[in-house]
């Protein structure tokens, strides 16, 4: 072929590649696209499943006894499925409760290992302890649960805030705090390193101590990321299941108390219970389909403090 | 290197001592310690509950040796053993590397490499760390809304598929996230090289950003197979049996698959419930059985953790250095 061919040939066509290439990538393109896609699609079904049930729930419930029964303003309010009393301030006390004994074990410990960590840890002490914490992390939370039973209850808890049985809201509350240590650890940490080393750096040429330069240069720089880990470790409190079922010390009725030191009854235990309970019968009443009223109340509440949380890391990391 | 570090710390020792007039900062000092007891506290918690769940399980390995891991769950502790809930909870992991391994990996791939800033792809990515905080025991209701009751001709009702196909959703967003995070830290001139040589976008990542994001990839992965294996809520809702559960001789694997389920954290927390009376042959209680349990659920659970958070150290080394 000569040189003045070739131009005349040379076609737009020619810069297009090989079709079966470009086939191939819009292909690829698309299944990548689906598979993101179905996120969208898994979230649509839990809450179009939730609330057609929680309305289904709402619906039985003004049929038998109204919904006068969601807040018993009786003599001894309390939850009682079966005799169609679902009192919501009961498992609802009963989970911001335990929420708050976790989140006081949690916070100094996990907030306190993240420090260390992050500012006094030299690489290879970090280098082991790190990993450590991080095992702890991925213990289920059924073995927490048999440990609060077994261990937490009778030895630590009774004797020291003299319970009147091994199992209370304070157990719960105790262990959900040492499976979610390792939680605010971690996030917390993240938060800590972000904070550039140059404020480290003035503070100390200021002449201020390592301490000092912690408490009063450190942690504010990392206020926000610090309250992030503190939601984030209290959205997975109130979600926290398998303790509360094993640890709380009632199967699925409760009556309404204020006092840590009763056994009582979360949200989470109350769902629990109800489906190994004996009326796994959907549509067998306002019992069963409670579970997902429940749920749907569970799913806005912790939807509600991941929002918050995503927003304050949010600006935590735009600031550095 | 020893010795330039010994040098530097006296240095550094003797420059303190000077600006601090030779004083002891005590309040400094009991700062770091009250946190390195905070640490240990953390750490302590983990100690106490592994001696004492060992201690307790010893008896069981060797008064039941191996009965223990091959016999049915079972109401007398001479005989209840855990195959049941081992066969269970390995069906789950196989769910959750079959399906959620490539949905996963596929959409993580999706968010870093193909995404444009549109507002469809914020909300994917605020979707999935939306999904990523729903507490596990929601997810149990969607499995029993609609595998158990809606698909129960695929399903076989509350069987190990609804169980199965449940986790792999819930581990989801986890392998997205770790997979999306593994990708975006992959230098972009491999990703410009792959350009420059003529490749598609599908053949550069195929080639080029895969392989180099894949320990990263991968340490996701075995975490979020961790988590299935630990998890018991879901199952909870999903029906798992945590009674007795009698073995059907000569079922094929899909009946098997179709009928009634245990798996490991269901077996320990059925057993958590039951009364505590010795057993008349072997002496044995439920609780020292639950314990062993427990050793082999964290056997499992810890491995693959410790192999992950391993595999990821290593990685991260070799790239700096």
């Amino acid at each position: 072929m000569s040189s003045s061919s070739v131009t005349s040939q040379f076609t737009i066509g020619d810069l297009r590649g090989n079709p079966r290439r470009i086939r191939k990538e819009r292909g690829m393109r698309l299944l990548l696209l689906v598979a993101a896609a179905t996120s969208i699609v898994i979230s649509a079904l839990i809450v179009y499943t939730l609330f057609k049930e929680a309305w289904h729930f709402l619906v039985l419930l003004s049929d038998e006894s109204g919904l006068g029964a969601l807040i018993d303003d009786g003599a001894n309010p309390g939850w009682y499925p079966r005799n169609g009393r679902f009192d919501l301030p009961t498992i609802v006390i009963g989970t911001v409760l335990v929420s708050l004994v976790s989140i006081v074990v949690a916070a100094p410990l996990g907030l306190g290992a993240a420090v260390f960590l992050s500012e006094y840890a030299s690489p290879r002490t970090r280098k082991w302890l790190k990993p450590i914490l991080e095992v702890l992390a991925g213990v289920p939370s059924v073995v927490f649960g048999f440990f609060a039973l077994r261990v937490l209850g009778p030895d630590l808890i009774q004797p020291l805030f003299n319970t009147s049985q091994t199992t209370s809201l304070l157990v719960t509350g105790v262990a959900i705090g040492f499976l979610v240590t390792p939680l605010m650890a971690s996030i917390s940490e993240d938060a800590l390193r972000a904070v550039p080393t140059s404020l480290r750096e003035v503070s100390t040429g200021l002449g201020a101590r390592k301490s000092n330069t912690v408490i009063k240069v450190v942690l504010p720089a990392a206020v926000s990321g610090i309250v992030a880990a503190l939601i984030i470790s209290v959205s997975r409190a109130v979600g926290e299941t398998m303790v509360a079922a094993l640890a709380s010390g009632r199967l699925g009725q409760s009556p309404r108390t204020l006092d840590v030191r009763d056994p009582g009854l979360t949200m989470t235990a109350a769902m629990a219970q109800v489906a190994t309970g004996s009326d796994q019968v959907v549509g067998s009443g306002p019992v069963f389909q409670s579970l997902f009223f429940v749920g749907a109340l569970l799913f806005l509440m912790t939807l509600a403090l991941n929002m918050i949380a995503n927003r304050i890391v949010g600006r935590f990391r735009n600031k550095y | 290197m020893a010795v330039t570090a010994s040098i530097r710390d006296s240095s550094s020792n003797a420059v303190r001592a000077a600006l601090t007039g030779g004083k002891r900062d005590v309040r400094g000092m009991l700062f770091a310690l009250t946190l390195l007891l905070c640490l240990l506290g953390a750490l302590l918690v983990l100690t106490v509950l592994m001696w004492d769940v060992i201690a307790q399980a010893i008896p069981v390995f060797q008064k039941r040796s191996t009965g223990f891991l091959t016999n049915d769950l079972n109401s007398s502790p001479d005989k209840a053993g855990v195959s049941q809930g081992i066969w269970g909870s390995l069906m789950i992991a196989m769910f959750v590397v079959l399906l959620a391994f490539p949905v996963g990996i596929a959409a993580g791939v999706y968010l870093e490499e193909y995404a444009k800033p549109s507002r469809f792809n914020a909300f994917i990515r605020l979707n999935i760390r939306n999904l990523a905080g729903v507490p596990s025991v929601v997810y149990g209701i969607l499995g029993l809304v609609v595998f158990v009751q809606g698909l129960d001709w695929l399903t076989g009702g509350r069987s190990v598929i609804s169980a199965g196909i449940t986790l792999a959703i819930l581990v989801l967003p986890i392998i997205i996230i770790t997979t999306a995070e593994s990708v975006s830290a992959v230098p972009s001139g491999l990703r410009e090289a792959g350009y420059g040589v003529g490749g598609t976008r599908w053949e550069t990542t195929r080639d080029h950003v895969l392989p180099y994001a894949a320990p990263g990839i991968l340490t996701g992965t075995m975490l979020a197979v961790a988590r299935a294996l630990g998890e018991a809520a879901p199952l909870l809702l999903i029906g798992a049996i945590t009674g007795r559960l009698a073995s059907v001789q000569g079922q094929s694997l899909v009946e098997k698959m179709q009928g009634k389920f245990t798996t490991m954290p269901i077996v320990v927390y059925g057993w958590a419930n039951e009364v505590n009376k010795p057993g008349e042959i072997t002496g044995l209680t439920f609780e020292q059985l639950n314990s062993a349990a427990i050793v082999v659920l964290l056997v499992m659970v810890l491995a693959l953790n410790a192999a992950a958070i391993l595999l990821r150290n290593r990685f991260e080394r070799n790239r700096q250095g």
